[in-house]
């Protein structure tokens, strides 16, 4: 294995390609761009397909067809142009189709900004499309994380057939580090006995999300959220670090929570005992993490790049147990390592209630 | 007994859900005939809309997937991109190829994917309840333009066929009606130079089938064909718009 030195969104697009997928369909828009052009440039030599379509709408659909059709299938975009794709998102949920769904997001709403942002949190965990799915999100916060839970992904999508989202942000697309590509652990993946693909000719073969009987309907929705409970089940991952001792726990996921570990080194250094949770997992969530910290620090304060929105599922695994608080910057603005640690200090001194 | 006619293996065995006197079930019929006499029915896959038609899996034999309103050329993009030895096409209505999916029609089209497009045009919304469509001809009456299509508010109707023929990888485009026994016959015939075109590799090919609603309409079904043939033929004419080599 050998390490390489690369940028965030190629990183995705080498990773994909390494993981077996061959097909990407995509629209431009910034600040996710160097991936589609770097799967232009590299998918042809795999004997791959890398299509620009004419909307995020038309992606996502091709999307739609490619992994109906048995493919390894990505797309990519950035926070408006994962709002077009969501009508998709919601059928390919509802047909069970895996693939990879990239949101490298930038701050809203409308067309906002192109700097970073954790402000599609509610979107990519809580639905955004329509009807009652779920979308697996990973949330990486290192270059190496992104390539690792990159190719996972695919894994994760193929073994229940489900759309997997990579919720980045600006950040770390542009960010250069150190990269190792290593496979991930061994899956036992289903065949694709299911796609309308020229290998599975012996009986018709239906991709769909269309169920007019009620009942029929409700069962599908069941069915659904027994492969959730399942993914829930197998698939929730965090990480804490210094939270035995911590009389308050810091929370962050993605690029913030780099910052936020700056925090806690600060902290440290002054003799406050912090310590972080960073769901790697935003949907499945790691409600139980949280759960379990209540029982032993003070209390909880989340750092997000947005107005607020990781918090309250953090609230819901805290259950009111301890006080959970807020620090964050939005719009683009990134939060300042000194402006989390004084907000830390404040409200271990209680001057915050 | 010498059997001079039966039902094409295309077509499964179910009872229609179609109203009397609607003609997608001729339609399914021709191109259920096609793929078996062109013998790609185990290597079909189609592309079924949101309308009328959305069932059409229920009564074609072969592998399909069900689309998004609209976006059934998107999704036989993805579809024939990754499996370029499949016959691919998309099964469509008026509302959703020449409404809410225009952008993906005219992409498809402009880039020349090999797919083959059945365009079933009745001049009306035919699941939602008689709506007015953007292919509903002038004066026409809509549950939505009770009064009749006004041209200055609601413009003239959207001529997809001509429109798509401007494109230089639309190589094949042609329009035709199932009115009467004749014009199936040429219909038939269109469908078929149409999925030849796609398995020769020739680029994208569409035949916008002129049909009928007698139910929105408010029409006896037959009172409904000689009304497409008066009305709609005038407009939308029956010819052939792009075929670079007569394909046989």
């Amino acid at each position: 294995m050998t390490i390489e030195f690369m940028k965030g969104n190629e990183v995705i697009g080498a990773a994909a390609i390494k993981a077996g997928c061959r097909y990407f369909f995509g629209y431009p828009i910034t600040p996710q761009s160097e991936l589609p052009e770097y799967m232009a440039r590299e998918l042809p030599k795999v004997g791959g397909v890398f299509l620009q379509a004419e909307s995020e709408i038309a992606a996502i659909n091709m999307v739609y067809g490619a992994s109906g059709a048995g493919a390894r299938v990505m797309t990519s975009s950035s926070s408006p142009g994962i709002s077009l794709k969501m009508e998709g998102i919601s059928y390919i949920a509802g047909a069970e189709l895996p693939c990879l769904i990239v949101n490298i997001v930038r701050g809203g709403p409308g067309l906002g900004g192109i700097q970073p942002a954790q402000s599609d949190y509610f979107q990519a965990v809580k639905g955004g499309g329509h009807g009652d799915y779920r979308l697996v999100v990973l949330a990486p916060n290192s270059i190496q994380e992104l390539s690792d839970l990159v190719m996972e992904g695919f894994d994760i999508a193929d073994q229940y057939r489900n759309p997997v989202m990579i919720l980045g942000d600006g950040m770390l697309g542009q960010m250069m580090e150190a990269v190792e590509f290593r496979e991930p652990k061994k899956r036992n993946l289903p065949p694709k006995n299911w796609a309308t693909s020229l290998n599975n000719t012996s009986s018709k073969k239906i991709i769909n999300s269309l169920y007019i009987q009620p009942k029929d309907l409700e069962n599908h929705n069941l069915r659904l959220h027994k492969k959730y409970e399942e993914i829930k089940k197998n698939e929730t991952k965090y990480e804490k670090l210094e939270t035995d001792d911590a009389e308050i726990i810091l929370t962050a996921y993605g690029t913030t929570s780099r910052i936020v570990s700056n925090a806690i080194r600060s902290l440290r250094k002054e003799g406050i005992k912090a310590g972080i949770i960073r769901p790697i997992t935003l949907w499945p969530f790691p409600y139980k993490a949280y759960e379990e910290a209540a029982d032993r620090t003070k209390a909880f304060l989340t750092v997000e790049m947005s107005m607020g929105q990781m918090i309250e599922d953090v609230k819901l695994g805290v259950n009111g147990k301890k006080p959970v608080y807020f620090c964050g910057r939005t719009g683009g603005m990134i939060p300042d390592s000194s402006d989390i640690v004084e907000k830390a200090k404040k409200i271990l001194g209680g001057e915050i209630q | 007994m010498k059997t001079v006619f039966e039902r094409t293996k295309a077509l499964t065995p179910a009872v229609m859900h179609y109203c009397p006197g609607c003609t997608h079930g001729i339609i399914h019929r021709l191109v259920g005939e096609v793929l078996e006499e062109l013998d790609v029915l185990n290597k079909a896959v189609m592309v079924a809309p949101v309308g009328c038609s959305t069932f059409i899996y229920d009564y074609i034999n072969c592998h399909t997937q069900q689309a998004a309103h609209g976006r059934a050329p998107a999704v036989a993009t993805g579809i024939k991109r990754v499996l370029p030895e499949s016959v691919v096409f998309t099964y469509q209505g008026d509302g959703d190829l020449a409404s809410i999916g225009t952008a993906e029609i005219v992409h498809a089209a402009m880039r020349g994917e090999k797919i083959t497009v059945i365009f079933v045009n009745n001049a009306i919304y035919g699941m939602t309840g008689g709506q007015v469509a953007p292919t509903t001809l002038e004066g026409q009456k809509a549950s939505t333009a009770p009064l009749g299509r006004d041209k200055s508010h609601f413009g003239m109707p959207i001529r997809m066929s001509e429109m798509l023929a401007t494109l230089e990888s639309a190589t094949f485009v042609e329009r035709v009606s199932v009115h009467s026994p004749s014009n199936i016959r040429k219909a038939k015939s269109a469908i078929k130079k149409a999925f030849v075109n796609q398995i020769s590799g020739e680029g994208f090919s569409m035949v916008e089938v002129l049909s009928t609603c007698p139910t929105n309409w408010k029409m006896t079904p037959i009172r409904a064909l000689e009304w497409l043939e008066d009305n709609m033929i005038p407009y939308y004419p029956l010819i052939n718009l792009r075929n670079p080599k007569e394909v046989e």
